[in-house]
């Protein structure tokens, strides 16, 4: 323990034994303590790289800048075998980032519906909830995955025989083909007038709350919104003539090209860890819901709020407070679960830096490599979400 | 209390790496402990494989019976460790395994940046690509747009990509480590293509496909695969016994010597049959063996061309040719050098 100098008494010099003095002691302590981690680590660096040395086992990050020679077949950015290792690993970093983000927001968003339904006054609701909770939960979610992917791969039918449940959207053991909006600029404009849309409903959204704080009265968010939102990307397509120029999958021999794909790895991945981390997510949802004293909804009832409404505006802003800190660890915990992703072949950080670990046999760069991307990811959301987390505690009155 | 955790810790420390120093010659722990370490495959038809009593079987698990035979003087002191293409070589370089017999191609990088020494090859293979029947695919050459089952951390995985790019066609990988996994994805259809070693190939077939006849092997090998044991560098004695257990086994089959009759072939009036069995001459000695060194490894698992049959020929599920891995005299590669 540490002792605040500062606030010290004169030490009585009884013994006159400089050893005896407190303050020498403790930062004596101190400095051996941090001397001793430093040696240590100094020891352990250096007797690894001699000991690399020795055996002729390559070090440095050289091999970053090297052409990768693999193929990955996932990539957000382009990507072919005649590319670097780094480049190679950034498309991991990726795909590791897109699972994530994803699986973050589908995971709050069907762990915060079954986390209601958990407490509610509906019998079968309730059991349905809580059977959900357990069974996903209890079970490692290594073999959810292989189970996710397998139904996936089982049970639907090869390229050829593609299941079409909409005209240009095609369903098979090769992933899920949906048509995409071509090159064209209707699209792009179309896109343009949807973040608009966006911003307008942003300011419109602050405005009506202004307006509740002086007289009470709203705008009709909802319905600005939509229309918005929907009204005004559709009118811009409209100006350009409503072009119908799509990207439309097709079958060429082995399978089908066009359009965008979600794959069967990917597809795993996002059900896995979604459905997983919810069954989490709920408990918390529930527990936090459960912290906000009976009084507050009797009270809301009391003053004629109806209980959907008093869900929305005075329990869970409540029990959000309770709810965000925990919340944050199962963000973490489904970001570092998407390293299972190496398991079903989903090309994520982890996967492509292990092949590289592999192919140079430079394993410990390619570990300290592996630590520093989760660090960083998993430190982005922490802060992030302690942003958030002191955002709605300044609310507290 | 800080400081006897440090203490304690640092102790710790020590031990640990006076142990890592001292660990001598391979073959001085090995007759310590009484085994050997044995890297192999975590379940390849033909090369190294647990059958379902748990007894290892294939050609690379012969070899490691065979140095368990001229070391200790019996061929069931080996162990094994399966190995993942992915784990093999650091499992190798940390010491976990004395020897890797494990289909492992030789190539420039792994020799000069893995810290480890490729014994002569066991196995000429090649890599090959296995597609469903029902697409009827006749060339590697029309697999444009396929959709490929490939194992990471192989040389597997680069020479897919380079033959793709060499012939500008493009692909989609399906990488995926596990042995078990990666195949499984191939024959419930997610892939129209699996690649690996040629050998490789005809193992999972006869093994592994739910129907061996809707698969075809097609007929283009596009690399070369040398697959050769490996041990780790600094250990020019262990080395040696690896590569002369091969040799050994060469030199039998060109002398005729088997299983069979290498109680016979003692009294051959053959000197090169004497040396090699130790009836004459300090073979053995200048290894650091017991002179009975390739007697005890013929007489555990035979000489080259039965291992070979045993484990991988026309007798067995993978029905493989002895083509590149006839002896030199019948027209392939393997040239056993003298054991003189
Ligand atoms: N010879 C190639 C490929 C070796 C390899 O790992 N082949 C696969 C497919 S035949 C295998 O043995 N897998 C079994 C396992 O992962 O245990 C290399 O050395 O990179």
């Amino acid at each position: 323990m540490a002792i605040d100098v500062r606030r010290e008494v004169p030490a009585p010099r009884a013994r006159g034994s400089f050893l005896s003095d407190p303050k020498f002691r403790s930062v004596l302590y101190q400095v051996l303590v941090v001397g001793g981690v430093i040696l240590v680590g100094w020891y352990l660096v250096n007797n690894t790289l001699s000991n690399l040395a020795r055996q002729n086992i390559a070090t440095g990050f050289g091999f970053l800048g090297r052409e990768s020679s693999f193929a990955i077949g996932e990539h957000m950015i382009s990507y072919s075998a005649a590319d670097s290792y780094g480049r190679a690993i950034l498309v991991g970093i990726l795909n590791t980032i897109k699972v994530s983000l994803l699986g973050i927001v589908a995971a709050t968003v069907l762990g915060t519906i079954v986390g209601i339904a958990r407490l509610s006054s509906n019998w079968l609701v309730r059991k349905l909830a809580l059977v959900y909770v357990e069974a996903l939960r209890n079970v490692p979610l290594l073999l959810q995955l292989f189970l996710w992917y397998a139904v996936i791969t089982e049970s639907l039918p090869g390229p050829r025989q593609a299941l079409q449940p909409v005209e240009g959207v095609f369903l098979s053991n090769r992933g899920f083909k949906i048509p995409t909006p071509s090159d064209h600029p209707a699209w792009d404009a179309a896109l343009l007038a949807f973040l608009l849309a966006l911003v307008i409903s942003w300011i419109v959204q602050r405005r009506s709350a202004a307006l509740q704080a002086r007289t009470g009265r709203r705008l009709p968010v909802g319905i600005i919104t939509a229309g918005l939102v929907i009204g005004l990307p559709l009118l811009t397509w409209g100006g350009f003539g409503a072009p119908l120029v799509f990207d439309v999958p097709r079958l060429q021999g082995f399978n089908f090209v066009g359009g965008a794909t979600l794959t069967p790895e990917f597809a795993a991945m996002l059900i896995g860890l979604t459905t997983y981390t919810a069954a989490f997510i709920a408990e918390i949802v529930r527990s936090g819901i459960q912290a906000v004293s009976w009084g507050q909804t009797e009270a809301a009832s009391a003053l004629g709020l109806r209980p959907g409404l008093t869900l929305r505006l005075v329990v869970l802003p409540q029990a959000l407070r309770v709810i965000i800190p925990p919340l944050t660890s199962q963000y973490l915990n489904l970001t570092k679960n998407s390293s299972l992703a190496v398991a079903i072949g989903y090309a994520d950080l982890v996967s492509v830096l292990n092949t590289s670990i592999n192919q140079t046999g430079q394993a410990i760069e390619g570990v300290a490599l592996i630590m520093a991307c989760f660090l960083t990811i998993s430190l982005g959301i922490s802060i992030f979400m302690n942003w958030y987390n002191k955002r709605i505690a300044l609310v507290e009155r | 209390m800080t400081k006897k955790i440090l203490l304690a810790g640092a102790a710790l420390l020590s031990l640990g790496v006076a142990s890592a120093a001292q660990a001598g010659p391979t073959v001085d722990a090995i007759r310590q402990k009484g085994f050997i370490q044995c890297g192999s495959n975590t379940g390849l038809a033909g090369f190294g494989n647990p059958d379902s009593a748990g007894n290892w079987k294939g050609l690379d698990v012969d070899y490691c019976r065979a140095y368990a035979a001229a070391v200790l003087g019996d061929a069931s002191k080996v162990r094994f460790t399966p190995l993942s293409a992915q784990q093999r070589f650091t499992a190798l370089q940390s010491g976990e395994v004395d020897v890797l017999a494990r289909n492992t191609t030789a190539t420039l990088t792994r020799d000069t940046s893995l810290g480890l020494e490729f014994a002569p090859v066991n196995f000429y293979d090649g890599q090959g690509f296995m597609v469903q029947k029902s697409l009827n695919v006749t060339s590697a050459k029309q697999l444009a747009g396929a959709t490929v089952c490939v194992q990471p951390g192989t040389t597997t995985e680069l020479n897919l990509a380079d033959f793709f790019r060499a012939n500008n066609m493009q692909f989609t990988p399906v990488v995926i480590e596990s042995q078990d996994e990666v195949v499984s994805a191939y024959f419930s259809g997610r892939c129209d293509v699996y690649t690996t070693d040629a050998s490789g190939l005809a193992g999972t077939r006869a093994s592994v496909a739910p129907k061996p006849e809707d698969h075809v092997i097609l007929p283009e090998l596009i690399s070369k695969e040398p697959l050769a044991p490996a041990v780790r560098q600094g250990d020019p004695q262990w080395k040696d016994i690896v590569t002369w257990v091969h040799y050994a086994m060469l030199e039998a089959e060109e002398k005729g010597i088997t299983q069979a009759n290498v109680d016979q072939m003692m009294t051959s009036a053959d000197p090169t049959v004497q040396r090699i069995l130790g009836v004459t001459g300090e073979m053995g000695k200048a290894l650091g063996l017991d002179n009975k060194w390739a007697y005890n490894v013929i007489k555990a698992v035979g000489n080259y061309g039965e291992v070979f049959e045993r484990n991988v020929g026309a007798q067995t599920p993978l029905r493989l040719e002895r083509g590149l891995n006839a002896l030199w005299t019948k027209g392939g590669l393997q040239y056993g050098q003298p054991v003189r």
